[in-house]
């Protein structure tokens, strides 16, 4: 028993969180500014083509080079940036705004309506994130809103279950039960209680699933299913250079780069939520 | 004049979790209880852990429904209450509780929580409601400075003071009140019992008074009911149980219950 | 005949907080002492010292000796050593001890395992027969059982006997029966009295229950806001009480008093409540930080 006491470590101290949450927060800022500002800050149209300058050399007027058609990179990759964002953080809001009901009214009323949605969400759990999506797309067509659509229904599940265990937690307060008692109705329960107390978690499960929609949809258009051409799109991006990747690796290193940032800009900012506001790990 | 309460062969069970649905365990946690609390007068339930005794309060106040059995307050029936009815009822039975932590929400004003039941019932107008919070905190032996604060910045018996001037705020004509003082430390705790008898006096409030500890219970209540595994083992004024105990089960308790003077 | 423990004016402070100021106190070999006092008095935090168990931003000053030998400054492995064989401790809530995924028996095998050189069969024995001892009824199927499947009673048994199990001549009990039912904890008590008058151990007690000192404790301190404010023979200290906060609290036990009368008040320069929101944040963050070592 001595050893049960003594191999437990106490708990890391808060430093680590805010530190995370700082340097995410910032990054995100950074290229949210950047992506609004696309049409300010990008140097060249990236639609433009121009063919004298075809898979050109990374230089003071295209500092990222240009691409097989001779479209601007720089210009391509902040665009790309741009609809990357905002098809993910879409996605994901559009996900939340049924998730959290969902979450709520299952781990609230519990029993059949639990039952009911659970297995529900558990149904869209059953497929792999990607077939479910190309699924989708099969039926309503490829595009942006087609694949926000896809990964906010892709996330639905997570996202409910983070809200329907949080929602549990709190539901077993006194303070839930004393507000019953003194007349208040379930709904006003549901909105003045529980749901501010519980969208914690699921706040940092979404901030941390933000980072895999990104790469979804990179993913997506890489496959052609998601933004079409001619807007474009990191995945994209990365799909046309994969074939001049020998003569001309800034068309495919750039996107990349590009989308690893982002994700790691997201993945910083969840963490960081995660140990400051979960600690003890509701969400997933 | 009769009871203002009765209960009369209550039953509740429920299903254990985990299996399955069909095949589940039922666990009995309450076994054909009867009992009676009078107008202005303090019933003491108590039990140990698993007694039954806090699932017996929530079906008294009608947040649990019962499988079997009758309750009924000042003449009416409280199983079927709906609506308009059930929530006439609620205003006049009122629960406390033990955590000092889970019983306010630590997002809220103290002021708001004691409100609540205030603007639920939509008592008053909205100036009537905060002049009945003040009063209700000066009741409580808390200044109304605190109204604003949240329930991280106070002690846990101010907290409890709240949760009692939370119950209070209706005029209900009967407490629930399920280990209210079990939470805090001894000194706190005869503040508070203080504080009980002194409302019990001057409001006339009825209470059912839900606890674990025998000098409590004996301080506090004028009845005596004796909990077991969800059955009621001995009932009576508690001068006559706390003195001459007739079940075996009492008798261990009394005998268990270490005494310091 | 030195003491088995000593506190010579330990001071234990958590950053600019003081926790426990100036304590001095002797425990006599086969003696159950208890510390009673309220929430922020410093009581666990002392306990908690005594075992090496403080918190990495805790500063103790002053001398603690377990068995002659100072503890304070010992290194992680001769600290190690000490607790489980010299002393042991267990807490009010049994699951902090218990990995919840070990059958109990084989975690009671393990503490003899770590202090001794003992084959496995000799532990599984040694540790069915420290279940009988504390009363659990038909070991050998408890033995595999993990702490869940126990009742809470029954769980603070097993921590005992885990305890217990290499002989330590100090036990040190934080709360021990605080979570249990009345009835339980009368058993508890006094199995914790027949270990006493079986082994020779002695007991530091912690608690909050003055009922708990009048059952079980041969001495008692009275501990308020880090001091240690009297000490005596748990008997005499209870009928006379000499500091006022003493006489307040026992004062304040409804046992005993007459039904329906006020309870007198503890004197505000000696409330608990005084003790700010934060401060005792503090010290339930002390007692939870130290618990995992």
């Amino acid at each position: 028993m001595s050893q049960a006491i003594a191999s437990l470590r106490s708990r890391p101290r808060h430093d680590s969180s805010s530190r995370l949450m700082v340097i995410g927060g910032a990054m995100l800022a950074a290229l949210a500014v950047i992506a609004l500002l696309a049409p300010v800050i990008a140097p060249h149209d990236p639609e433009a083509v121009e063919v004298r300058r075809v898979l050109g050399a990374p230089d003071f007027l295209h500092p990222f080079g240009s691409d097989v058609l001779g479209r601007d990179v720089l210009s391509r990759v902040i665009y790309g940036l741009r609809v990357s964002l905002i098809v993910s953080l879409s996605a994901v809001a559009g996900s939340l705004l049924f998730a959290v009901p969902l979450g709520l009214i299952a781990g609230y009323f519990g029993r059949w309506i639990d039952t009911t949605v659970s297995r529900g969400l558990d149904l869209i759990l059953v497929f792999p994130a990607m077939l479910l999506a190309v699924t989708f797309i099969a039926i309503l067509g490829p595009g942006s809103v087609v694949a926000a659509i896809a990964i906010a229904v892709i996330y639905l599940p997570i996202l409910a279950r983070v809200m329907r265990t949080s929602t549990l937690i709190v539901s077993r307060n006194d303070y839930v039960t004393g507000a019953r008692a003194r007349g208040a109705s379930h709904w006003r329960v549901l909105a003045s209680h529980i749901a501010p107390n519980a969208l914690g978690p699921v706040i940092v499960q979404a901030s941390v699933l933000s980072a895999f929609a990104l790469q979804l949809e990179a993913g997506l258009s890489f496959l052609g299913l998601g933004t079409q051409p001619p807007t474009p799109s990191l995945g994209g991006m990365l799909a046309d250079g994969r074939e001049v990747l020998i003569q001309a690796p800034w068309v495919e290193i750039f996107p990349g780069l590009a989308i690893v940032v982002a994700v790691l800009a997201f993945t910083f900012l969840g963490e960081g939520l995660r140990r400051a506001f979960d600690p003890k790990g509701v969400a997933e | 004049m009769g009871e203002l309460l009765t209960v009369a062969h209550l039953s509740k069970s429920f299903a254990a979790s985990g299996g399955l649905p069909w095949r589940r365990r039922r666990i009995a946690a309450v076994t054909d209880v009867s009992l009676g609390v009078e107008r202005g007068r303090t019933l003491g339930l108590v039990g140990e852990s698993g007694s039954g005794k806090s699932t017996l309060g929530r079906c008294i106040l009608g947040l649990v429904k019962p499988d079997e059995g009758q309750i009924r307050f000042d003449g009416i029936e409280v199983q079927g209450l709906s609506g308009r009815r059930l929530q006439d009822f609620r205003r006049r039975v009122q629960p406390v509780f033990q955590d000092p932590y889970g019983s306010l929400d630590p997002r809220w004003p103290v002021g708001k929580s004691v409100r609540e039941a205030l603007d639920c019932f939509r008592i008053g107008t909205a100036s009537d409601r905060d002049r009945r919070v003040r009063d209700l905190f000066a009741r409580v032996g808390l200044n109304p400075t605190l109204m604003g604060r949240l329930p991280s910045h106070l002690s846990g018996g101010q907290r409890q003071r709240v949760g009692i001037a939370a119950a209070l705020a209706s005029e209900p004509e009967l407490i629930i009140a399920d280990e209210p003082v079990s939470a805090l430390d001894m000194s706190v705790q005869a503040q508070i019992l203080n504080l009980f008898l002194d409302l019990q006096q001057d409001l006339g409030v009825a209470s059912i008074f839900i606890t674990h500890d025998l000098g409590v219970v004996q301080h506090v209540s004028d009845t005596v009911a004796v909990m077991l595994r969800g059955a009621i083992v001995e009932t009576g004024d508690t001068d006559r149980v706390m003195t001459r105990p007739h079940h075996s089960y009492t008798k261990n308790l009394l005998a268990a219950v270490p005494r310091p003077r | 005949m030195s003491a088995v423990l000593s506190f010579g004016n330990v001071g234990v402070s958590f950053g600019a907080t003081p926790a426990v100021t100036g304590v001095t106190l002797d425990l006599k070999r086969g003696e159950i002492f208890g510390i009673v006092g309220e929430s922020g008095s410093g009581k666990s935090t002392l306990a908690n010292a005594a075992m090496g168990l403080l918190p990495a931003n805790a500063t103790v000053t002053g001398s603690i000796k377990v068995n002659g030998r100072e503890v304070l400054g010992l290194g992680d492995e001769e600290l190690r050593h000490m607790r489980g064989r010299e002393a042991a401790m267990i807490f009010q809530d049994a699951s902090v001890s218990l990995d919840p995924t070990w059958p109990v028996g084989d975690q009671i095998a393990e503490t003899l395992r770590a202090h001794q050189k003992i084959s496995r069969g000799a532990a599984k024995a040694r540790a069915l027969a420290l279940m009988t001892e504390m009363g659990i009824a038909d070991p050998a199927s408890r033995y595999g059982d993990v702490p869940h499947r126990l009742s809470g009673g029954m769980r603070q048994r097993i921590v005992i006997a885990a305890a217990l199990a290499n002989d330590p001549q100090l036990l040190i009990a934080d709360e021990p029966t605080t979570a249990l039912d009345v009835t339980l904890q009368a058993q508890v008590l006094q199995l914790i009295d027949t270990l006493r008058q079986r082994h020779g151990t002695t007991v530091l007690l912690i608690t909050h229950d003055l009922g708990v000192v009048a059952q079980a404790c041969d001495r008692v301190g009275v501990m308020h806001g880090g001091k240690l404010l009297e000490m005596g023979a748990a008997r005499q200290i209870l009928a006379r009480p000499s500091h006022p906060y003493t006489r307040a609290l026992l004062a304040a036990s409804p046992v005993g008093a007459k039904r329906g009368s006020r309870l007198p008040v503890v004197p505000p320069e000696w409330s608990v409540e005084s003790l700010t929101e934060a401060e005792r944040q503090r010290a339930s963050e002390i007692k939870a930080g130290a618990a995992y070592g």
